[in-house]
């Protein structure tokens, strides 16, 4: 049976984008390896047969006219950002 | 004048015989008394709900007054407001005002409802007891060491003690059914596609619904008839017309065959919860339904496949949360990297953070076949499972919770333990179907709901066989002594 442990956690946060306190890396390992348990319970079942359901009225993804509907409204969107300068959205250094 | 439905009330404003003005300011007070102790509001708009209420005093002396006109409501703080904070429960939202309205919100607020407030929420609609939230736990007015469900806690609560006339809720694995049940209160969840989750905050875009809470059946359907269309933003909504729900209520249900699925009455099921719900067949049986024992052979997958494929979405919903559009951004980021870590690291509380770990690791290389495939399949499975009972019945009875309310704490040491908790409405949301839960009873005091299954768009058989259940019986008018003063 899978478990995921601290290395895994660290990796996976990393994936994730989420900064995880070293303290709390044993607690996070612990419960994700309970609900990874939890989710291997689906192997009681063979479903090689089955086909994957995405959808759950298995309906098709509706399409539009390809045809210009929306206006820039850059200057509401961006009045709620955190930093913003003659309409871009700033974020430290990425190119050095 | 709080434990009137939406439906008498709409009248009362109607006849004249008081205000909305009058009405919201009664609400608006219960909050400011009450919910000190629940905890059910993040955000309270007492000017601009009485504004609306003086508007829909205009209109309704002019005579041009719908079924919602004047009524005051509240939203679960997953649909966006204009103008008006929406946080998700989350401190990543906590400060984020939206530039546009839920296409509900919009519904509604064109239906002439008046909004109170935004209602607490497990965080990002990840939980099953609102002690998920950034802003504190909600209790429930029926005994306030107890939880009322989640994660639309706060709506739930709100409703069941008097602070609204009917609030709205989103259900992803029972988060509207749940809450209901723990409550006392109504809650429908629609089929999917059904009411347009354009402007509500996604967390498992093909699992998500959002609907009514409310004190009856009657009252949803008068909520559910506005909520409920075609919305060419969302592009999972459904072009079906919507029926007449207020005026399919009255329809009898002699001839109704309903099922019991044998796999929701067996172990972790508590057996006076199970007498509830026997006597609640037996209800349905005197007004004319026929019991048939069904079998739903999957349903001990459907938790497990559950778990993956929401979190799975989930991580791919929220990693728009970056800190550089919108939402909490953490101080002094020394790098790009450093931004989006301690970012969405400071924003997303723990329960979050697990299940978009999990969704993470079950989507990457090497795990996606076993886990998120595997998923789907079983979802296949447990939709075909309703769709081949569906051939033999109307609609299907099952318990909506367990247990009664559990106390605070009880279940947060293990996740899995609270996430076994929502057995009976996974499968539901697994399948796509509308799904009501009600009250029917109380155990040591604590209310119990039942939940009706329909088939797909069925909400008006739902809706009438719930309606029926309560004129023949009085769960739903009962209210908690805490919410009578």
């Amino acid at each position: 049976m899978a478990s995921i442990d601290a290395d895994q956690v660290t990796r996976i946060a990393y994936l994730a984008r989420l900064a995880i306190e070293p303290a709390d890396v044993a607690r996070y390992a612990r419960d994700l390896s309970a609900i990874l348990a939890l989710a291997e319970q689906m192997n009681a079942l063979d479903t090689s047969a089955v086909e994957p359901l995405a959808h759950p009225l298995e309906a098709p993804q509706r399409l539009r006219a390809d045809e210009v509907s929306e206006s820039n409204r850059r200057e509401l969107y961006q009045s709620i950002a955190p930093s913003v300068d003659a309409g871009l959205y700033l974020v430290p250094k990425v190119i050095e | 004048m709080h434990t009137r439905s939406v439906a008498e009330l709409a009248a009362a404003l109607r006849r004249g015989e008081l205000s909305s003005e009058a009405l919201t300011r009664l609400y608006l007070e219960r909050i400011a008394r009450l919910d000190g102790s629940l905890n059910a509001f993040i955000t309270v708009a007492a000017e601009p709900a009485l504004e609306q209420a003086r508007a829909a005093d205009r209109r309704l002396a002019r005579g041009e007054g719908g079924p919602l006109t004047g009524i005051p409501i509240a939203h679960k703080d997953i649909f966006c407001s204009h103008g008006l904070r929406t946080t998700c429960g989350s401190r990543m939202l906590e400060s984020f005002v939206a530039p546009y309205s839920a296409a509900v919100v919009e519904r509604l607020q064109a239906a002439g409802a008046v909004l109170l407030g935004k209602t607490n929420m497990d965080e990002f609609a990840m939980g099953s007891s609102n002690e998920n939230s950034y802003f504190g736990a909600v209790r429930n007015p029926w005994d306030l060491q107890a939880v009322p469900g989640g994660s639309s806690g706060g709506s739930a609560a709100a409703v069941a003690a008097g602070l609204c006339a009917a609030a709205t809720g989103t259900d992803t694995g029972g988060s509207i059914r749940q809450p209901a049940a723990l409550c006392g209160v109504t809650g429908l969840k629609p089929s999917y596609g059904r009411v347009s989750r354009w402007g509500m905050v996604a967390f498992a875009s093909s699992l998500d619904q959002g609907g009514p809470i409310a004190r009856s059946a009657e009252d949803a359907a008068l909520l559910l008839a506005v909520m409920a269309g075609f919305d060419p933003r969302d592009s999972t909504s459904v072009e079906r017309p919507v029926p007449d729900y207020a005026g399919a209520l009255a329809q009898p249900l002699s001839g109704l065959r309903v099922g019991l699925p044998r796999q929701y009455f067996g172990e972790g099921l508590d057996s006076q919860v199970e007498t509830v719900t026997r006597d609640a067949a037996a209800v349905l049986v005197e007004l004319g339904a026929e019991l048939a024992d069904i079998d739903l052979g999957n349903t001990h997958l459907a938790v497990p496949a559950y778990y993956v494929l929401s979190s799975a979405e989930a991580s791919s919903n929220l990693a728009r949360y970056d800190g550089v559009r919108y939402g909490h951004r953490c101080q002094g980021p020394k790098d790009l990297l450093d931004l989006y870590c301690r970012s969405r690291g400071e924003g997303f509380g723990t329960e979050v953070k697990r299940r978009i770990m999990i969704g993470t690791y079950v989507l990457s290389a090497g795990y996606y076949e076993a886990y998120y495939r595997k998923a789907q399949q079983i979802r296949r499975l447990i939709s075909q499972d309703f769709t081949a009972a569906f051939e033999e019945v109307d609609l299907i009875l099952a318990p909506a919770s367990p247990t009664p309310a559990f106390s605070l704490g009880a279940k947060t040491d293990d996740p899995v333990t609270m996430y076994l908790s929502d057995i009976y409405t996974i499968p539901v949301n697994l399948a796509g179907l509308p799904a009501i839960a009600f009250p029917a009873g109380f155990v040591a005091k604590m209310p119990v709901g039942v939940q009706l299954i329909g088939n797909y768009f069925d909400e008006a058989r739902l809706l009438g066989a719930a309606h029926r259940f309560q004129q023949a019986t009085d769960w739903h008018t009962r209210v908690p002594a805490f919410a009578a003063a």
